[in-house]
């Protein structure tokens, strides 16, 4: 009975919001890195940098949003690595995407070390705080959940409403999808499906940094190891369980934190002092693999997802 | 730009590329050591030096070494396949968990009884605990990758639960740790005196067994078969699916095995810090070796090498650890471009 009342609090669900965010940028960034056929598995790594060097910007003097933007470059170089190597090369998406990960992870790791030598508890900043929209956010309940929520989760929302438009309203989106669909036809209209596939890695991966940054500059304020602990896999079951669509992946990242925000509060009810704390953590990850399993029967897979282009070959 | 295949590469490219990959990582490392502070000949000189340097470093870096030959080999076998297993991680801690189960007393047996059967054990753990994504992925066609990767979060966490549950060792101080081997469940070491057990033996044993299995047996030919093209496999005749759970089998037991060796051979008992993320420098180590199994060897001596040499080289310079994780992830990306270098020619349209 606890767990019905948990579901009808404010609070719950300003907390799914607050969970789902950084998981919708960074399933935001994959979803564009898969539309146009490439897959991203350096988006593990990515978010941990972002969340670094967002926190770092800002620690050493800057603004919040100039972090947002420094974090969402230094995404954008690791897009453009991965992207390097994937696209015109043509090499493993798996084993690049990997790659990525472990070198945005262990570089990230390495700066951080360098920048604070000595630091044993990390140091905290200004992080943003919850902006009240005003009269909205005086609705009952749905103000609470929606409407008090730090810049970065409004921005999110946002920006899942821009990609939708530009995917399906505008020849550039067109094109975007045709390089993952189709790039032959890409090509033969004159475009470059090299450009059009690096540019979207790019963006992708810079997203997936801004999602990190999310962690340490509005969900917690400072840095810490291990901090994105996941959360990058999840979003790539999550774009599957979206079908490769922005407004159904926000949707997927919604109901997902909702689980997560559940699972955290069921653990201190009655019932849940008595189950071992490692099967709550477990919950997101068993969530997430139950979700492709059901999810990969229908799925409309972008076709030529991993399959490299070259030009002139048929 | 364009990519030309070349259909008979010379030996100069076939290896010119892959050693040119190789320098670059270390001017690129030697850079990064320059940015910390270090100077760059000394940085590298003492990862040398305190990989290599001196008999006790040897020993640190064949035992370091030890658990990478298993997790290596994993991936190299399911990665010819092109079956994706990233979960080696968690399937050390299934032959890590099973070696602790019967080694602590449950079957009180001697030495030469009960090493094989927990070697074994661990093999099987590892197995099943693969079986479990490459049926999702044949039945359901669900992406091995994303499988494995959470399997190793799951798992990790079961772990947890039972080193602070049933596994807990009363005498262990609150410390989330299982209790001790009894010690004819530990591995001997390899000479009397020398720091070195005999799963660094197992590990070498199981790469020739692997390679011969590659190059001498239906199976090996199948699961090349079904890496190169699954498509003209499944034409060929070849069950592709039963050809990629029975990789997985093999690639989940070979994971497990380095847990066992870790366990029995150096640790004694299971923590939940018994893996460095072995499972995940497999990977490494698996591409380094070009997928070869006597490559994996070489590969992972390399890797340990950098590993325990940095270690050394931080205390003495004052440069991050890290360094040698970057490393190996440039290094990484450098060989599988070198690789395709080796195959194809760049061509301006």
């Amino acid at each position: 009975m606890e767990i019905v009342e948990i579901l009808f609090t404010a609070s719950f669900w300003a907390a799914a919001i607050r969970i789902a965010s950084p998981l919708i940028f960074a399933t935001l960034g994959e979803v564009i890195c898969e539309r146009v056929g490439v897959l991203n598995l350096g988006i593990e790594g990515i978010m941990v940098a972002g969340a670094f060097a967002g926190w770092m910007a800002v620690y050493s003097g800057t603004g919040l949003w100039i972090g947002v933007g420094v974090a969402m470059v230094v995404g954008m170089v690791f897009g453009l690595l991965h992207s390097t190597l994937t696209v015109p090369f043509g090499l493993s998406q798996h084993v690049v995407g990997l790659g990525v990960t472990l070198l945005a992870t262990s570089s990230t790791y390495y700066a951080y070390r360098l920048a604070l030598p000595e630091v044993t508890t990390p140091p905290k900043i200004d992080a943003f705080q919850p902006l009240e929209i005003p009269f909205l956010s005086d609705i009952p309940m749905l103000g609470e959940a929606l409407f008090s929520q730090t810049p970065l989760t409004y921005l999110a929302f946002i920006l899942v409403g821009i990609v939708s438009f530009v995917l399906y309203r505008t020849p550039l989106g067109l094109a975007v999808r045709a390089a993952g669909e189709n790039p032959n036809a890409v090509a033969a209209q004159g475009l470059s499906v090299t450009a059009i596939r690096m540019g979207a890695v790019m963006v992708g991966s810079g997203f997936m940094a801004v999602g990190g940054a999310f962690l340490t500059m509005s969900a917690f304020d400072s840095f810490f190891f291990e901090m994105v602990n996941g959360r990058g896999w999840i979003c790539i079951a999550l774009v599957v369980f979206g079908s490769w669509r922005p407004g159904k992946a926000l949707l997927g990242a919604v109901l997902f934190a909702a689980f997560d925000a559940l699972q955290i509060r069921v653990q201190q009810t009655s019932f849940g002092t008595l189950v071992p704390y490692q099967i709550f953590l477990m919950v997101p990850y068993i969530l997430s693999i139950l979700a492709l399993v059901i999810m990969s029967r229908r799925a409309e897979v972008p076709a030529a997802l991993m399959v490299p282009f070259n030009k002139g070959e048929r | 730009m364009r990519l030309e295949p070349i259909t008979d590469p010379s030996i100069a490219r076939r290896l010119g590329f892959p050693f040119a990959a190789l320098c670059t990582t270390f001017l690129i490392a030697s850079l990064l050591a320059m940015i910390a502070g270090g100077n760059p000949f000394s940085v590298l000189g003492l990862i040398l030096k305190g990989a290599f340097g001196s008999q006790f470093a040897i020993l640190e870096t064949l035992n370091r070494a030890t658990p990478l030959i298993f997790t290596g080999l994993a991936v190299a076998v399911a990665f010819r396949a092109k079956f994706w297993n990233i979960g080696a991680e968690a399937q050390l801690y299934a032959g890590a968990l099973l070696t602790v189960l019967l080694g602590t007393g449950a079957l009180p047996w001697p030495s030469a009884a009960l090493l094989p059967v927990l070697a074994v054990a661990a093999i099987l753990a590892g197995a099943v605990l693969l079986l479990g994504p490459a049926i999702l992925k044949t039945r359901f066609g669900v992406d091995e990758v994303v499988t494995t990767l959470l399997f190793n979060f799951i798992f990790l966490l079961f772990i947890s639960m039972l080193l602070e549950g049933p596994l807990k060792d009363p005498m262990g101080m609150g410390w989330p740790k299982s209790e001790r081997l009894i010690a004819e469940a530990r591995l001997p070491r390899i000479a009397e005196g020398l720091r070195l057990h005999w799963g660094f033996g197992l590990a070498i044993l199981s790469a020739v067994m692997i390679w011969i299995i590659q190059t001498r047996s239906t199976l090996g030919y199948e699961m090349r078969a079904v890496g190169l093209n699954r498509q003209a496999a499944a034409f060929a005749g070849i069950p592709v699916n039963r050809v990629l759970l029975k990789t997985a089998l093999l690639s989940g037991g070979l994971a497990a095995l380095a847990g066992f060796s870790e366990v029995a051979g150096v640790k004694a008992s299971l923590t939940l810090d018994l893996s460095p993320g072995y499972g995940y420098t497999g990977i490494i180590v698996a591409m380094l070796a070009l997928l070869n199994p006597l490559g994996v060897v070489v590969a992972a001596l390399f890797v340990a090498g950098i590993f325990v040499g940095a270690d050394s080289m931080s205390r003495a310079a004052d440069v991050p650890t890290y360094l040698a994780d970057m490393m190996l992830a440039i290094a990484l990306l450098l060989m599988v471009l070198a690789i395709m270098l080796t195959r194809f020619r760049i061509v301006r349209d």
